[in-house]
């Protein structure tokens, strides 16, 4: 008698979400393009408004990751990859509100996003999921260092291939954290941008799945988690105004989407938060949009030490702008000292170190908070949404070095009775603290 | 005068599938008008009514974006190379 094994058939129970234009509304089926073929418009995924939701209980009882909004993702079905990114702590930071003059201030804390420290984390556990449903199997992305590191690490636990393009000189850690997950990381000489008008063609050349560029529609929904999250950690309410970094300006119009889809849901009650978008003094294209009005992105040529928010032609500037200006809030732009003193307050303030990106919304949100658009009684989130680890290059020159001492107790004691403090405060952060 | 002008997949199916074109002008704007008149399902999705770059793609002369050199005032020259790119995408 001959045993033969019954054939296996691996069915994915994952399918994506078709796809809609933002543009003429075009509807098509779901597939790895971010362009509508009729008018080049943006697409985004068609979620199906008969379908189920879950209540506040329900969430709250699955497992924490971003998973827990599952209904709001661009799925049919269970997600396979990245199942434990997301749901990070939001931390309440009271020094940081009396700095601000607000009522309450939470961090929310991307810097410990699982696996690679960034809330790209999130935007890449949705697109590679997204691969796995169109059974893509080389994934890549054009970055300015968050998102190569997430991509690697997500690809390389998940099997994947991956081609990683970035521009030459980004920071150490982004760089040493890209190569070491095994990756094909490429150096571009240019900028962010020439980076980004490159992977264009690449997606369009071999097919991959580029996360940013054709896996965009499925990607860009990742960010709505960071909404969710804030909401259901107030405890299933809203803040008054949440502050975010703005690089290519698609999480401050993600984070505009999700709060309206949790209000639309009611999970939560009104008003939304006013969304307050910060960049960097030396590539602020959506900040110029916001106070210039207008529907046309004008691209800058960056020069800003903040490298991951150094994209001069935002993808999604236009609605980035549109949904600070829909909410009531404003945009700033602060200067490269501004955001290193912005780091430093954070960390001092809140006890957690942020990249570059980090300290622009901090700054941003100080400098809003004296230009009168924070009131007294605001409750505030800033997204902090990358580890200081990866940029330690912007703020390691203003920290002042420790001493040095022979293991003596004298030396120890020496140091306890002089007078000033071991490492200088940023700029004016004493007097204010006061 | 002879400008090679680069489609995306997305626009080459608006030009029976040619992938680059060749165009004639002193300007980018003359040339995005010359490879208009031949592909006329590719004129709308290249400049607006207003007879300005399309919205949602980027015009790049020689890998420069051109909103950097007068748009399609731009001057081309024999033997550029032009690539249109779809303006969603990164970041």
């Amino acid at each position: 008698m001959t045993i033969t094994a019954a054939p296996v058939t691996r069915r994915l129970s994952l399918a994506a979400r078709p796809l809609r234009c933002r543009n003429c509304g075009a509807v098509r089926e779901a597939a790895p393009v971010a362009i509508c073929d009729a008018c080049l418009g943006p697409l985004e995924p068609v979620y199906d408004s008969g379908r189920r939701l879950p209540d506040r209980a329900a969430i709250g009882a699955r497992v924490p990751s971003l998973w827990r909004y599952k209904e709001w993702l661009p799925f049919d079905g269970e997600p396979v990859r990245s199942l434990d990114s997301g749901f990070t702590p939001l931390v309440e930071a009271p020094a940081l509100a009396r700095r601000l003059g607000v009522g309450r201030a939470w961090v929310k804390n991307d810097t410990v996003c699982h696996p690679s420290l960034s809330f790209k984390d999130r935007v890449v556990a949705a697109a590679l999921n997204a691969a796995a449903a169109f059974g893509i199997d080389t994934v890549g992305c054009a970055s300015t260092g968050n998102l190569a590191n997430a991509v690697a690490a997500h690809a390389a636990r998940a099997g994947l291939k991956a081609w990683i393009f970035i521009p030459d000189e980004l920071e150490a850690g982004k760089v040493i954290g890209t190569s070491v997950y095994g990756s094909k990381l490429v150096r571009v000489r240019g900028t962010y941008d020439d980076v980004n008008r490159l992977c264009a063609q690449v997606a369009d050349r071999f097919g991959w799945g580029i996360v940013n560029v054709n896996l965009r529609a499925y990607y860009g929904e990742g960010s709505k988690t960071l909404a969710y999250e804030i909401a259901e950690q107030l405890g299933w309410r809203l803040p008054s105004a949440v502050i975010a970094p703005m690089a290519g300006g698609s999480l401050v119009s993600k984070l505009h989407k999700g709060f309206g889809e949790f209000l639309a849901a009611g999970l939560v009650a009104g008003p939304a938060p006013r969304l307050y978008g910060a960049q960097a003094a030396g590539c602020a294209p959506i900040v110029q949009l916001v106070e210039r009005g207008g529907d046309q992105i004008e691209p800058v040529a960056p020069r800003t030490i903040c490298r991951s928010l150094a994209i001069g032609n935002p993808a999604d500037g236009v609605f980035a702008a549109r949904a600070i200006r829909d909410s009531g809030g404003w945009a700033s732009a602060v200067s490269d000292a501004e955001l290193v003193d912005g780091i430093r307050w954070l960390a001092q303030d809140t006890g957690v170190f942020g990249e570059t990106a980090g300290g622009v919304t901090v700054a941003a949100a100080l400098s809003l908070a004296r230009a009168g658009r924070l009131r007294g009684d605001d409750e505030v989130v800033l997204c902090i949404t990358g580890h200081g680890l990866k940029t330690i290059e912007a703020v390691g020159g203003a920290l002042g070095e420790a001493p040095v001492i022979a293991p003596r107790l004298r030396e120890v004691a020496a140091l306890v009775e002089r007078p000033h403090p071991l490492t200088p405060s940023p700029q004016g952060g004493e007097g204010e603290r006061a | 005068m002879s400008i090679t002008v680069n489609l995306p997949s997305v626009l080459a199916a608006h030009a029976g599938g040619a992938r680059s074109v060749i165009a004639t002008g002193r300007t980018l704007g003359e040339a995005v008008a010359d490879v208009a008149a031949r592909y006329p399902a590719l004129g709308p999705r290249l400049r607006d009514e207003a007879g300005k770059p399309y919205r949602f793609v980027v015009f790049y002369v020689n890998d420069e974006d051109v909103r950097f050199r007068g748009g399609f005032d731009a001057p081309v020259q024999d033997g550029d190379e032009v690539t249109v790119i779809p303006a969603i995408a990164g970041g």
